[in-house]
């Protein structure tokens, strides 16, 4: 009688097993077997069929300017991300909310769009382009263009996954640290950064995925020159538009490990903040 | 005397939070924010406005209203609303399962359900493309059962599909976290079906986030481009979608045309991320309310 009075909904041990099998089942369809085709199809030429297709010229040009514009991209959208989630949580100010709402206009704006926007702006005939083009410098068409829309599309994730936590962590600590004396950045180092480290790092890892894996936008603005603009997400286009399918998969499956990497963070992000 | 010191401080902090600065920072932190919104944000944005309104009314009505791009919107739209209502219904079961049992590779099922954010929309675009060929892993057993899926629009919809399922999970499953157990465990106890209790009880909590989590799922699907292009097959009036408009229009060098049908989705994208904010604000403050 006890165990029937807290009874809940889909507690009978039928309907428990149907609806964990069916979500177990279309999860392997849809997730786990798209995944694993990625690398048995990067693989079906054996180990050194995937060594080789990695090291591929023009593959290895990609994965060298992928990680170039990573890493200008990263960076700079960590501290504007930390600057904007202090900026949020720790003032009150007019426009507080408007700000937080403009922040989410890069995962509203369809990657093919956003390439668009710097395209008009700094292409050849655009307003900054023409005039930065009578000194004869060219951001489209070459790294910088990928750099600024990368920039564009991730700006939002750091600042996404520090505002929540900041913001129920509250100020009550660093307003303590404040009156300890602390200066604005020993403030930042020794209060604020241990206790948002975690999320900062998943904000970052997340930011790193999408600059890396970012298509539709940075082909818009590249040109996707072999061997010269050509990023990664661009060059697994080109081999499969080949018919070059195992190499298309193999540049693929190092795109993907960097996306398992990402979900690994996350999962020890997660229980590292419930065990606090 | 110190004691009173003491005492007086609190109330004085609680009387006037909002308008102290206590923190430093506010400055530098309100100038390098404005900067990058404004100089990455809004002036390529504003760019955009600028270009489409310079066209003029009648050629920009003209090429927006193109035959080929209206069946490009009628294709995007229908195939955006198909892969968020599965999602609304897949996410619920999803975040159904992984709250409410306890089973062996939970941990895994939860973790592998962000797969779709980060994964890049390429990768995940050449394979579905592959898993659903005429003689892929899928393809070939569906092709017995006459189901076309890779160069159709119905290829459209799995890519969206894949690319926006964690959204539904993600905002369901909070929700199914936090609800207390009182009123459930009341009615099942009175003798209420599970059904009638699933549909008295918990939709009503349920469902502003499983609307909300289809909105952002619609919203990703409406833009949706690297995923799309590999399984859509892309043939005019069929299988074009929106972005791969204005990439088409792009390549024949026609940038009017590219910014005026960027316009238009932008300006969608725009209203939907507002209407979005301003749901999850009311919807937020009825939870903190109640």
């Amino acid at each position: 009688m006890a165990a029937r009075k807290h009874r809940r909904v889909g507690d009978s041990p039928v309907v428990r097993r149907s609806l964990v099998g069916l979500a177990v089942a279309l999860t392997l369809l849809f997730l786990f077997m798209p995944l694993a085709l990625i690398f048995v199809q990067a693989f079906a030429e054996g180990w050194a069929g995937y060594v080789s297709n990695i090291l591929n010229e023009y593959t290895l040009h990609a994965i060298g300017l992928t990680l170039f514009v990573a890493l200008l991209t990263v960076p700079l959208n960590m501290v504007f991300g930390v600057f904007l989630a202090w900026l949020v949580t720790r003032f009150r100010f007019p426009g507080r909310k408007l700000l937080t709402t403009l922040i989410d206009i890069p995962f509203a704006v369809s990657p093919v769009v956003a390439g668009l926007l710097f395209l008009l702006l700094y292409g050849s005939n655009g307003w900054v382009g023409q005039w930065l083009g009578e000194y004869d410098i060219q951001l489209m068409f070459s790294w910088p263009g990928i750099v600024m829309v990368t920039v564009f599309v991730t700006c939002p994730f750091v600042a996404r996954e520090l505002i929540p936590l900041m913001q129920q962590q509250g100020r009550e600590e660093e307003e303590a640290g404040v009156v300890l004396g602390a200066s604005g950045w020993q403030l930042f180092r020794r209060v604020t950064l241990p206790n948002i480290r975690w999320a900062l790092l998943y904000g970052v890892i997340l930011t790193n995925a999408r600059a890396v894996g970012e298509f539709g936008a940075v082909s818009v603005v590249s040109g996707s020159i072999r061997g010269q603009t050509n990023t990664l997400p661009l060059q697994v286009e080109l081999l499969y538009q080949d018919y070059n399918t195992v190499g298309a998969f193999a540049a693929s499956s190092l795109l993907a490990g960097i996306a398992l990497i990402t979900l690994v963070v996350k999962a020890i992000v997660e229980w590292r903040q419930s065990r606090n | 005397m110190a004691t009173t010191e003491l005492s007086e401080r609190p109330a004085k902090r609680l009387s006037a939070p909002a308008t102290k600065r206590v923190l430093p920072g506010f400055g530098l932190s309100l100038g390098i924010s404005l900067f990058f919104i404004s100089l990455v944000l809004l002036l390529p944005i504003s760019g955009l406005f600028i270009r489409a309104a310079g066209m003029g009314w009648e050629q920009f009505w003209f090429v927006i209203t193109d035959p080929r791009v209206v069946a490009s919107y009628k294709v995007t739209v229908l195939a955006a609303l198909a892969a968020s209502l599965f999602n609304c219904v897949f996410g619920l079961l999803l975040a159904w399962v992984l709250v409410r049992y306890e089973f062996p590779g939970r941990r895994l099922l939860d973790a592998i359900m962000d797969l779709p954010f980060a994964l890049p929309t390429a990768v995940a675009g050449i394979t579905l493309a592959t898993l659903f060929a005429e003689n892929g892993w899928y393809g070939q057993y569906l092709a017995k059962l006459g189901i076309e899926v890779a160069f159709t629009p119905l290829g459209i919809v799995v890519a969206m599909a894949f690319t926006s399922l964690p959204f539904v999970v993600r905002t369901v499953q909070p929700v199914l976290e936090e609800m207390a157990p009182e009123d459930e465990e009341a009615a099942m106890s009175l003798g209420a079906s599970d059904m009638t209790v699933f549909r008295k009880i918990l939709m009503p909590t349920l469902w502003p986030a499983i609307v909300t989590g289809g909105a952002l799922s619609f919203a990703r699907s409406l833009g949706e481009y690297g995923a799309v292009i590999f399984i859509a097959g892309n043939s005019p009036y069929v299988s074009e979608v929106i972005s791969l408009m204005i990439f088409v229009r792009l390549e024949e060098y026609d940038f009017p045309a590219a910014s005026a049908i960027a316009a238009v989705v932008m300006t969608i994208s725009l209203l939907l991320l507002l209407v979005i904010n301003v749901w999850q604000g009311r919807y937020l403050k009825r939870l903190q309310g109640g």
